[in-house]
């Protein structure tokens, strides 16, 4: 059994967790309810393993890392904490409607690691720039930030999806599907929360990759295109903390914005690496 | 405050931090979609003439230090100050406010309310309030009021603060940028092994910094990983301060030297078509270093020894193989080839020789001295601890007004947190079970 066939088995276990997710909504089986928490966990444990036995593979082959040092490895880590923090929730609100918005990031980013055409799943020992202790502080911290990012995006498009739902049909309208999605409150609530989390780790993300730039080149702050982006993802998430704390937007507004905040995530983590040219080109 | 004016209103207003940060990230996104700080040439080359024109008259190519980028940043700061010294007051008014003489009439309809009946007297039921609330940690001060004891406690009543600690702690670390920016600078050096320097270039400008010290370069070497990847760059760096030897360090990308505030970053190198080679004749032990080029034959007058290099061929990840001619005046001379940066020993019939040879490289250094660079380090921390407190820390309040009723004496309490609801109402509840705990059993004490 080595790492890559635990990660492989992962992906299809996350599949199948969406697709159980996706199901207690569609077909309101909450009968499922439990199968796809198990589901869930299961695909959580065995992937925790797949990322333990990596990074012990590493030193194996004398090049020991954390498995966080490229875009694959970043994808998988990705995956594993929106997982963490989607099952945190469950717990939390005794929902399992939030995690047909949530799995499912789990899965694609999961799949795009496993099936993405220029994603290279080999362990690749680190170039000199990587050596560093800053490495895991700081891919840790930017990806818990992403990870709650993602699930209030998720929660996002469930609050208007609901709430254009409210609209054309009224408030009670019974027997209607996305009528059975929670409350607004508490969706809204999730967000706000999701967001509230992610920022703090988003800011501590930034702060330790501009103590590492600054311990590696000199400079804590460079203007380079990956570091820009995370600082424009960082302003519209203040500006929709400052939104709704001084000026009192909720509901759809703040839904919009994790959206928003989410496709400037995606572009950070994703976009800037094959889009735009920088000092975080060899990076997840 | 009534001299609020309209220009202390506009810089106090939410509006316009929100107008802000949006300006900035939209300027910030159009800094990462034009290349930065590119020729002249270049611009013209992708947007054509008049649109690479436009560009440089309004600093595009070097947007985020243009004067519209920093004014951006002034407003934003003005902004900061001036919300915060807007709020502060209203706040504080409420961090040190006197709770005692709250109405008790409000208490019950506070969002957590709660009345209890007692038999016991009002002093008594007050001191047993008080020492349960102290169990929990709510230290209560008392007051007497018109017909009873009200009882207040509270705790982080300064977390309403922490908003304000982010707003100061981003005028910190912009405090410390511009202190770097004034005081510091940012350059580079690409120098030979074995070489000296005593100065540095600035960055963009090229000027000469010099350093007050000097700057030796041992070695440099680099090291690659099996599958070719680059594995390690390092530089052996000697400080000579006064002509003496301070400080020997050997440098690798994550790991930089420090000296009196000036700091040597490895960056890049190059190499030469040159070679450095030690000598050492083991019976005196008189060694010697020459720089050499391949192909020509070099003397060590001292020790009567000649030597060169006949050939190079590549060996693996870039590195060189040497085939070296060797000779001291007995006996035939030595060939042999040897591997770049070891050392040979060469047995000759009156002595034997080390001989070691390498490529010779240059490191390129990164220099910085950053005097602000602690400034925005306190600047990030407290924003961490700042954002910490305003999003997870509460101000939570207590009230228990105790008052004469027909069996003895009633409680009423009241709680109300700012932010955190649902853990305040479980604080709250846990306070007013240990209460109903407590009176069953003086109840049946009685």
């Amino acid at each position: 059994m080595d790492s890559s066939q635990l990660l492989g088995f992962t992906t299809f276990a996350y599949l199948l967790a969406s697709a159980l997710y996706i199901a207690i909504f569609v077909f309101r089986a909450e009968k499922l309810g439990l199968l796809a928490t198990v589901v869930a966990c299961t695909a959580f444990l065995v992937q925790t393993a797949g990322l333990g036995l990596r990074w012990v593979e590493s030193y194996q082959m004398g090049i020991g890392h954390a498995p966080l040092s490229n875009m694959y490895e970043s994808l998988v880590f990705f995956s594993w904490t929106i997982i963490i923090l989607y099952l945190f929730l469950e717990y939390k609100f005794k929902n399992r409607l939030i995690g047909t918005f949530a799995v499912p990031f789990s899965f694609l980013s999961m799949a795009y690691a496993s099936f993405g055409t220029n994603i290279q799943q080999e362990i690749k020992p680190l170039v000199p720039a990587l050596q560093s202790n800053w490495l895991i502080a700081h891919v840790v911290a930017c990806f818990i930030g992403y990870a709650a990012f993602a699930v209030a995006c998720g929660m996002g498009i469930m609050y208007l999806l609901k709430k254009k739902n409210e609209i054309k049909h009224g408030k009670e309208a019974a027997g209607n599907l996305i009528s059975t999605l929670p409350d607004l409150k508490i969706i809204d609530d999730v967000i706000y929360k999701t967001i509230v989390f992610g920022f703090i780790w988003l800011s501590t993300g930034i702060i330790t990759g501009a103590i590492w730039a600054n311990s590696a080149w000199g400079t804590y702050w460079s203007w380079d295109p990956k570091e820009t982006w995370s600082l424009i993802t960082w302003f519209v998430y203040a500006v929709a903390l400052h939104a709704r704390f001084v000026r009192g937007w909720g509901g759809s507004r703040i839904a919009w914005l994790a959206i928003i905040g989410f496709l400037s995530v995606i572009f950070t983590y994703y976009g800037v690496n094959y889009l735009l040219s920088g000092l975080h080109s060899y990076a997840g | 405050m009534k001299n609020k004016n309209a220009f202390w209103n506009f810089f106090a207003s939410v509006k316009l931090a929100l107008f802000n940060l949006i300006i900035l990230a939209v300027a910030s996104i159009a800094g990462t979609l034009i290349p930065q700080k590119e020729p002249a040439g270049r611009y013209i080359e992708i947007y054509g003439a008049s649109v690479a024109k436009f560009f440089e008259i309004l600093d595009f190519v070097d947007m985020y230090n243009s004067w519209w980028f920093l004014t951006m940043l002034v407003l934003l700061s003005l902004n900061l100050i001036v919300c915060s010294i807007d709020r502060i007051p209203n706040v504080w008014r409420l961090i040190v406010m006197n709770n005692l003489d709250t109405d008790p009439a409000r208490l019950e309809k506070m969002k957590q309310g709660r009345a209890i009946n007692t038999k016991d007297s009002v002093t008594d039921s007050a001191r047993a309030m008080k020492d349960i609330m102290a169990k929990d940690g709510w230290k209560a001060e008392e007051a007497q009021i018109h017909n009873g004891i009200m009882l207040f406690a509270q705790k982080g009543s300064w977390t309403r603060l922490g908003a304000y600690i982010v707003h100061v702690s981003i005028l910190i670390i912009f405090a410390g940028a511009i202190i770097g920016s004034l005081l510091g600078f940012k350059g580079s050096i690409m120098l030979k092994e074995k070489t000296t320097t005593n100065v540095i270039y600035e960055f963009g400008t090229n000027k000469v910094i010099p350093l007050g010290f000097d700057l030796r370069v041992d070695d440099f070497s680099l090291s690659f990983y099996p599958n070719g990847a680059p594995k390690e760059y390092r530089s052996d760096l000697t400080v000579l301060d006064g002509g003496n030897e301070v400080l020997t360090k050997s440098i690798l990308v994550n790991d930089p030297l420090d000296y009196k505030g000036i700091t040597f970053y490895q960056s890049s190198y190059q190499n030469y078509e040159e070679f450095l080679v030690t000598i050492k004749q083991d019976k005196t032990n008189q060694q010697q270093v020459f720089r050499i080029t391949p192909g020509r034959q070099y003397t060590w007058g001292a020790a009567n020894v000649t030597f060169g290099i006949l050939n190079i061929s590549p060996a693996q990840f870039g590195k060189l193989r040497y085939k070296i001619w060797f000779s001291d005046g007995n006996g035939p001379p030595s060939q042999f080839w040897m591997d770049d940066e070891k050392t040979v020993v060469i047995k000759r019939p009156e002595n034997d020789y080390s001989f070691t040879a390498g490529q010779l490289y240059a490191t390129g250094l990164q220099v910085a001295k950053d005097p602000g660079v602690w400034y925005v380090y306190t600047g990030c921390t407290l924003m961490i601890l700042g954002l910490y407190v305003a999003f997870f820390m509460s101000h939570r309040r207590v009230w228990a007004f105790v008052s004469e009723d027909a069996k003895g004496s009633k409680i009423v309490l009241g709680g109300l947190s700012n932010k955190n609801k649902i853990g305040f109402e479980r604080d709250f509840e846990k306070l007013v079970s240990k209460l109903q705990f407590d009176q069953d059993e003086s109840k049946q004490q009685g």
